[in-house]
């Protein structure tokens, strides 16, 4: 029977997470049996090969670019999992989200204390920010959350072994954490 | 206005704290005449007023931040609330706003800059009836236009005053035109039953309650099975037992006319046509708890009738039915004053009505302690409805078992009916208890209609195959409001009305109501911009249950009611507006990249 | 009144004295029964305004806090219902506000943040709402940060009850309820120093004493090991 697949990305997130993930040690391992990775920077395969059983996403939407990336998560996997305080309710980015985009760009790019020439970034190629940062469930269902910054690297493995092998997590008192 | 030096304010506003005795717990007056005087209470005044008063300026700006008609910001000479209930937008509202906001050149929220006017939505002032209307400078103006709308403003602009207007207009029926009201509200009072209309002779009441004893009075309440009107139904001679034996040096009665439920405007014909059987009923009741001081709390929107109401209460007094050793009895002395509210629907919970006339914000309390133990100044207090209190007033007239003869089973008596929307007959109808949805449809010429709401937002939606259900309270409770809903109007554009009154009247005191109302009215917004799953209803029935189980009050238990009720009954309705998707969040990358797009000068490209 | 008259009542099953006059809170808590709480502070009188210690008493949803005990009266604290009903309300106190757990000075020792760990809530179920909420940063020694404030009113009570000054109070209505300081100048206007109860009674990171943060560790907080409420609970195992 082919391995199932799990596929990570990072959106409007710090690797944080994808740090966490390979804070599991040497059950790497055991997950590596378990499991083959697809898209995801940890093998740093860019694209999808396949549908997967389960994608891992860190971070949530702060561009048009995150957007598209979820999205095609959410057509590509069969479960979704918010992993992390940004994933979950936008985390830092999010802090934002109380100041106008424009005033947030007039800040950073042209009225800031250490601006020197200032100009707001308008090239093609950078994605386009969005009005505010959004939790991934308000872009897409999303199936699990894992809250954490980050989520300690049990609280992942627990969550995982779980979906694998279709048992209940079990999260201890110790596992669930917001910071 | 011109600018003012702080010296001669301070003595302005000391003066206006004087009038009150600079009692702290006549906050709510003081900062009432301030507003009035200056159009708002700013922050400088706040101080004055905390200065005057020997109290904290954040009690004072507690309190000017919770009422609708109290501004920190300056409102107009001529403010402007129109009325956004359910009816005043089927009757047609928004062209009226329109019309006001074409005509004084500013948006709802806004001053203009002449200072003249301000534009402000308000929650129901009672006059579903004569839809759609609004308080212009205080003043109610009713069955408006988009003409008439814009006629009053020039008119204004032009140096006309409201009342020369209204005179123009010409004055409603009945009482409207006394000259102490002199107002253009019509009664329509379409049908007097026996009970709060009938026959009577001032002071009959009064005369005949100090010949009894105070527990015969309240026995004699208890024969007649009256509950009270305001629609919890609590048995009303119970609660004047419950009072009466509470021990304390002083007792209370109030009044409770801040009839906010939207579609309710019975007490606003009480109080015009018989406001001498609710003071009555108040010392018919002070004589049966053992009280000396009766308040009558009357909502913002009624002001109109305070002139009027101070005179009868003078007439009164003149003529013994007031004051010292009333109606001759020695000991027995009894007087009423009248409290205004500032504008807030939770006021009408008794013990939020009881906080708001200390001078504080209109918070309810815990209970227990329940009022009639400790209420007003700490004191047992009895609370009691307008439309209670003048059929306590009929009931000790008559006798209990007269009143008990109308009515059916555990509802006796008449129930005064508030009825609008699609109907030929809008009005006031004093029905007997335990009648059928249907007959009274049949009674306000509304054989067509394809909804009822009954009890306003906080009550209950019904369908047709509902109507044959009874006005009483074992099945349907009302304190009076009833909508009548055609074929052709959106049951969900009401729900989502009525989501918003929620949300805006909450006073955000306890989590489950500040913040759950505020998700439902999200929740039916999604819905009706074509985002809603299956899953959001099944999540707002949850939620829904959840905000009712946890909240405080009344207010919250019964938010989301709304949404609850039409779920229950016009399931169909919410059918054929959600999508069979598994979920739609309603995510908009293009509304969402808007701003970027015009801040860099770029075009989004997506597929 | 006869305060001294012992009753006897039942939460979940366990059979609890209390003195009659007790909310059923106080009586819970010396019987080492622990009703989640966070508005309530031991030392103020009740607000009944988060309702996390909503119980079913005789069948009926009541906040355990402003509900007197009774005899011979059955509590519900621990069924499926009660919990979901309190993950709810806690859930909301997350989305209304701008609770951002990993960059809180807060975090670890935070009372809300317990109750939700306590729960096992692993995400609100509800949409955020990113409110626009005001920092008060005017004072020299503390600081007021409406977006973690939760509106429980413990510091307003406090300062009302413990400190005998009433210089915080709520204004506004429905979701625009906030504290604030009784000064035009903000905290620095009033008399308020780190020690006054009205600052020690914040159960969330709303009002923080400067220079104070982050001196424990992760691992070593408050509530990192340990559930909120199991010092009550202790109570009754020992």
């Amino acid at each position: 029977m082919a391995k199932p697949r799990i596929a990570t990305t990072s959106l409007a997130g710090c690797f944080g997470c994808h740090m966490s993930v390979l804070d599991i040690d040497e059950r790497i391992l055991k997950l590596a049996e378990l499991v083959d990775f697809d898209k995801s920077p940890i093998n740093d395969i860019k694209r999808f090969s396949a549908d997967c059983a389960v994608g891992l996403i860190e971070g949530g939407c702060c561009n048009d670019e995150n957007v598209e990336i979820l999205r095609a998560f959410r057509k590509r996997c069969k479960v979704l999992v918010a992993v992390g305080e940004c994933a979950l309710m936008g985390g830092l980015p999010a802090m934002r989200n109380g100041v106008p985009l424009k005033e947030c760009l007039r800040e950073a790019y042209l009225d800031g204390p250490s601006v020197v020439d200032g100009l707001i970034p308008a090239d093609a190629e950078l994605p386009l920010l969005l009005d505010q940062v959004y939790p991934c469930n308000e872009v897409v269902k999303i199936d699990y959350y894992l809250p954490g910054c980050p989520p300690s690297a049990d609280l992942i493995w627990e969550a995982l072994v779980a979906l694998l092998t279709g048992n209940d997590a079990d999260l201890p008192y110790e596992l669930i954490k917001y910071d | 206005m011109t600018a003012m030096d702080t010296k001669t304010l301070a003595g302005e506003i000391k003066a206006i704290a004087n009038t009150e005795d600079n009692r702290r717990t006549r906050l709510i007056n003081v900062v009432r005449k301030v507003q009035l005087s200056y159009g708002h209470v700013s922050q400088e005044m706040v101080g004055m007023i905390a200065e005057a008063l020997g109290i904290e300026r954040v009690e004072v700006e507690g309190v000017v931040s919770f009422y609708h008609f109290l501004s920190g910001k300056p409102v107009g000479r001529f403010p402007v609330y129109l009325n956004t209930s359910a009816v005043s937008e089927m009757m047609g509202m928004s062209e009226v706003a329109d019309a006001f906001e074409k005509a004084a050149g500013i948006r709802f929220g806004e001053t203009s800059g002449d200072g003249l006017f301000s534009l402000q939505y308000t929650s129901c002032i009672g006059m579903n009836d004569q839809e759609p209307a609004a308080l212009v400078g205080g003043v109610p103006f009713t069955s408006l236009t988009a003409e008439r709308a814009t006629e009053i403003i020039t008119a204004l602009k032009s140096g006309n005053t409201p009342a020369e207007l209204v005179e123009k207009y010409g004055y409603g029926d009945g009482n409207n035109a006394n000259e102490l009201v002199r107002s253009m509200v019509n009664n329509n009072l379409r049908k007097r039953g026996d009970i709060l209309f009938g026959e009577r002779e001032n002071g009959a009441a009064i005369r005949k309650a100090v010949a009894m004893t105070p527990d015969e009075v309240i026995t004699e309440v208890k024969t007649s099975k009256l509950r009270g009107r305001g629609g919890a139904g609590f048995p009303t001679g119970m609660k004047w037992d419950f009072c009466r034996r509470a021990e304390s040096e002083k007792h209370f009665v109030f009044c409770n006319a801040d009839e906010g439920e939207p579609g309710t405007f019975t007490n606003r014909v009480m109080l015009t046509e018989i406001p001498d059987l609710v003071f009555e009923g108040m010392t018919v009741a002070g004589y049966a708890i053992g009280s000396h001081k009766g308040i009558l709390y009357l909502r913002e929107e009624y002001i109109y009738l305070l002139e009027y109401l101070e005179d009868v209460l003078e007439k009164r007094r003149q003529a013994g039915l007031l004051g010292k050793a009333v109606a001759g009895r020695k000991g027995f002395d009894f007087d009423i004053r009248i409290q205004p509210g500032a504008g807030a629907y939770i006021c009408g919970e008794e013990s939020a009505l009881i906080n708001s006339s200390e001078g504080k914000r209109g918070e309810p309390r815990d209970r227990p302690p329940f009022p009639v133990v400790s209420g007003y100044m700490g004191h047992p207090t009895l609370v009691n409805n307008v439309e209670t209190l003048a059929a306590a007033a009929r009931v000790i007239e008559q006798g209990g078992e007269w009143f008990a003869s109308y009515g059916s089973g555990e509802s006796s008596g008449t129930k005064l009916l508030s009825i609008s929307g699609d109907c030929q007959k809008p009005g006031v109808y004093e029905l007997p208890m335990g009648m059928t949805v249907r007959v009274a449809l049949q009674v306000v010429g509304a054989q067509d209609a394809a909804a009822v709401q009954v009890g306003g937002p906080s009550g209950t939606f019904i369908g047709e195959e509902h109507f044959d259900r009874k006005i009483c309270y074992d099945d349907l409770g009302t304190g009076g409001a009833m909508m009548v809903f055609g074929p052709r109007r959106d049951i969900l554009e009401t729900v989502l009305n009525f989501a918003r009154f929620f949300e805006d009247e909450s006073c955000g005191w306890c989590v489950p109501c500040r913040v759950g109302t505020g998700l439902m009215h999200a929740k039916i917004k999604k819905i009706m911009a074509g985002n809603g799953t299956r899953t959001d209803l099944e999540e707002m029935e949850s939620w829904g249950r959840s905000i009712a189980a946890a909240s405080r009050c009344g207010l919250g238990q019964s938010a989301a009611n709304p949404e609850l009720t039409t779920l229950a009954n016009f399931r169909k309705v919410y059918e054929e507006r959600i999508k069979e998707d598994e979920y739609l969040t309603g995510f908009d990358l293009e509304r969402a990249v808007e701003d970027a797009c015009e801040a860099t000068g770029r075009t989004a490209i997506h597929e | 009144m006869m305060t001294s008259e012992k009753i006897t009542f039942y939460i979940d099953e366990i059979e609890c004295t209390a003195t009659q006059g007790q909310s059923i809170l106080e009586a819970a808590d010396e019987n080492g029964v622990y009703i989640p709480r966070l508005c309530h502070q031991p030392d103020l009188l009740p607000g009944g305004s988060c309702r996390v210690c909503t119980v079913s008493a005789n069948g009926r949803n009541q906040a355990a806090c402003t509900t007197p005990v009774a005899n011979d009266m059955i509590i519900e604290n621990g069924s499926e219902e009660i919990l979901d009903l309190r993950r709810a309300v806690i859930e909301m106190l997350f989305i209304e506000g701008n609770h951002y757990c990993p960059m809180c000075e807060r975090s670890g020792n935070c009372e809300l943040q317990a109750i939700a760990y306590r729960l096992k809530i692993l995400a609100p179920r509800f949409p955020f709402m990113f409110p626009s909420r005001k920092l008060d940063a005017t004072h020299p020694g503390i600081f007021i940060d409406g977006n973690r404030c939760i509106q429980c009113g413990r510091c307003v009570r406090a300062a009302q009850q413990i400190d005998k000054k009433p210089i915080l109070g709520f204004i506004g209505r429905g979701g625009a309820v906030r504290i604030k300081a009784s000064s035009t100048e903000g905290l620095k206007g009033v008399d308020i120093s780190p020690d006054d109860a009205c600052v020690k009674a914040c159960p969330v990171g709303a009002i923080i004493v400067k220079d104070t943060a982050y001196r424990k560790p992760i691992g070593e907080r408050m509530f990192d090991k340990q559930p909120i409420g199991s010092e009550i609970e202790a109570r009754r195992t020992s």
